[in-house]
């Protein structure tokens, strides 16, 4: 394999990684904590209304979980492809 | 001791400490002064973005905001962390990778254009000045609040101390400094939502608390507070006044714009490897969700307890409201100092605190007997007077102080570092005299910082109407002239010099017409009726930031491709291994 499209399927597996990560970012903050906030709102857990919950809480919780599975994730794809500083 | 005097012990007991750190990391090199010779610790590193990125409006008037906006202000909330997790994944690692100093620098090396990095340079000087007056005027605030000193003196002893580490140890110095800062403001922030926590739920967690039920009541807190404000005629505390549409812009412009800001950009420039980066993205949003977390806590419970104390009684009743004669210590403290104030409108001699401004709640409120909203509150005090609410010792208080301090301090810090290796390494080393010597770049960059710190106190202390708005606003100029500039250069090979000026030029100037037209010139028509797509000057950011990839996009297919060094380059950055 060159290096060339080595680096090319390291970036491809970043890619879909992110992807996939942003995606989540994007249903938990946008989604769940605005758009579709007043539905999520009928659940009730604890003595919080979930949406608003997802709001002011849960989304800050997901974004840190987020970058901790981007973190591994990436030191792992480093090192399939010996790419790591 | 007495509680000024304790808070003077504290406070200089605090600076001592920057001061001390900030002789021990003096910078020698312009590595050093830029980026801390990129030897942070990503943990450390993760602390010192943490007080960098949470100014004194993170500290002291974040939960006010939130106590007083309910469900609104998770714009803030969301929007300010959500921006990590692009900062983390689009731009950190390849930035480190790159491996130069600054943000102007990446984007005139990659779109092979010294105009690039100027316009790159303006950008940044209109964001990080806009942000550091306000900066300024809070430390001059916390000054005059904590130690009775007018506004100007506090902020000339906060000038000397921001100088005096930011000069001799630049980012170095800061870095250090930050991290001892974040301590600090933490642990003040932490101590007294611990305790009104527990006094309010038993709970002693208060990101639990806050789904807690209320002691002896049986009641969950929120579902009373929902309860009660909307008995005063209140929206209720969960639901929220805003349209949908301006959230989402709102909260969209504030994540971009947190990921678009150079002072935080520019700290993942300073640790030793690509790995690190992406290491030190994830501490910097660990230590600032512990904050963050906690203060719709803090918002909520301290709402609840402003109301209760106002409104002991069933409302509507006569004896239901407090009688101003028999106000609580606190009550009165802060009173003296304009935070709370009582204007007995209807000649009773009780406070009625309600939303006088809802229609609909008019005739009931008359029925009562009111006659408008009695109390006066500045939403800062949800966080100044906590430990007095809760009885905390005087030294609690006395940290407050040095937590509002830090907080300040530290952003002031950063931003005026960019702004002074802007000046140093983009305009002078890189256009003006590209053979200075690196002794003396060192030296312009310390003579620019001090002279940020005199324009940045200026205006701190004679904050233009303009400035003052447009504080909160710099995001939406981040996110819509440098952050897609930035993106495209590591994402799109084909991104050129042509499409990435068209593009921050547009964006920022669209962002910026349409805020001034809307926060100076035309005040009045500051509203949904007359605001594009309804979307407010606050979200507008998010649409200037769709216009420059659009117009960056558009303008780099009908020129010519960047050439092949470029493309290299762009290769280069996205492999963590150094390529020979």
């Amino acid at each position: 394999m060159s290096t060339n499209s080595n680096h090319a399927n390291y970036w491809k597996a970043n890619l879909k990684l992110m992807g996939l990560l942003l995606s989540i970012w994007f249903i938990v903050s946008f989604l769940c904590g605005i758009v579709f906030v007043d539905e999520l709102n009928q659940i009730q857990f604890a003595g919080f209304k979930l949406g608003f919950w997802m709001a002011q809480q849960g989304a800050l919780y997901v974004f840190l979980i987020l970058i901790a599975v981007y973190v591994r994730g990436m030191n792992k794809l480093d090192k399939k492809f010996g790419v790591e500083e | 001791m007495e509680l000024k005097t304790l808070t003077i012990t504290v406070v200089v007991l605090s600076f001592a400490l920057y001061i001390a750190i900030a002789i021990w990391s003096k910078a020698k090199s312009t590595g050093d002064f830029y980026i801390a010779g990129k030897g942070v610790n990503p943990i450390a590193n993760g602390m010192a973005t943490a007080a960098d990125w949470m100014s004194a409006a993170s500290f002291i008037s974040m939960a006010g905001i939130i106590a007083f906006a309910g469900y609104d202000a998770s714009v803030y909330l969301m929007g300010w962390t959500g921006g990590y997790v692009l900062l983390a994944l689009l731009l950190a690692p390849y930035l480190r990778k790159f491996g130069k100093f600054t943000v102007p620098q990446f984007i005139g090396d990659r779109y092979y254009s010294k105009t690039a990095r100027i316009v790159a340079v303006i950008c940044l000087i209109i964001i990080s000045f806009t942000y550091v007056a306000g900066q300024m005027r809070g430390v001059g605030i916390v000054f005059s609040r904590f130690l009775e000193v007018e506004i100007v003196t506090g902020l000339i002893i906060g000038m000397g101390i921001v100088f005096f580490y930011a000069v001799l140890g630049g980012m170095k110095g800061i870095t250090y400094t930050q991290v001892a800062q974040y301590c600090v403001l933490i642990f003040a922030y932490m101590v007294p939502a611990i305790f009104i926590s527990i006094q309010a739920t038993g709970n002693p967690v208060p990101q639990l608390a806050f789904g807690s039920e209320m002691t002896g009541e049986g009641m969950y807190l929120l579902t009373k507070l929902d309860n009660v404000v909307q008995s005063l005629g209140f929206t209720a505390y969960t639901d929220g006044a805003k349209s949908t549409v301006d959230m989402f812009f709102i909260t969209a412009a504030l994540m971009v714009g947190t990921a678009g800001l150079p002072h935080v950009i520019v700290r993942f420039f300073t640790v030793p490897k690509v790995a690190d980066a992406r290491k030190s993205a994830f501490w910097a949003l660990f230590f600032i969700t512990i904050l963050y977390t906690t203060a719709p806590a803090v918002g909520a419970l301290g709402r609840m307890n402003l109301i209760e104390t106002i409104q002991p009684g069933a409302v509507g009743s006569v004896a239901g409201n407090l009688e101003y004669s028999k106000k609580p210590d606190w009550f009165a403290t802060w009173e003296k100092t304009g935070l709370l104030a009582f204007d007995d409108k209807n000649g009773d001699g009780r406070i009625q605190y309600y939303n006088d401004k809802n229609q609909d709640f008019k005739a009931t409120a008359e029925s009562y007997g009111w006659q408008g909203n009695e109390l006066k509150v500045d939403r800062d005090i949800m966080v100044l007077a906590n430990p007095e609410i809760a009885q905390l010792p005087n030294w609690v208080i006395a940290l407050i102080a040095a937590g509002g301090i830090a907080a300040a301090l530290s952003t002031a810090a950063g931003l005026l570092l960019v702004i002074s290796a802007a000046i140093s390494h983009d305009l002078v080393k890189g256009m003006l005299m590209p053979s200075i010597s690196e002794k003396k770049e060192l030296m312009v960059g310390r003579v620019a910082a001090a002279f940020a710190i005199i324009v940045a106190g200026y205006l701190g202390a004679n904050p233009p109407g303009f400035v003052a708005q447009v504080v909160a606003l710099a995001f939406g100029l981040a996110a819509s002239s440098l952050f897609p500039a930035i993106l495209m250069g590591i994402f799109s090979k084909r991104a050129n010099k042509a499409g990435a000026i068209a593009g921050m030029v547009v964006g920022i100037v669209f962002t910026l017409s349409y805020i001034i037209y809307f926060k100076t010139l035309n005040v009045e028509l500051n509203n949904a009726e007359h605001w594009w797509f309804g979307i407010s000057p606050e979200g507008i950011g998010t649409l200037g930031m769709i216009l420059n990839f659009v117009v960056a996009f558009v303008v780099s297919k009908v020129t010519a491709p960047p050439p092949a060094e470029i493309q290299e380059l762009v290769e280069s950055i996205r492999i963590p291994k150094a390529t020979t």
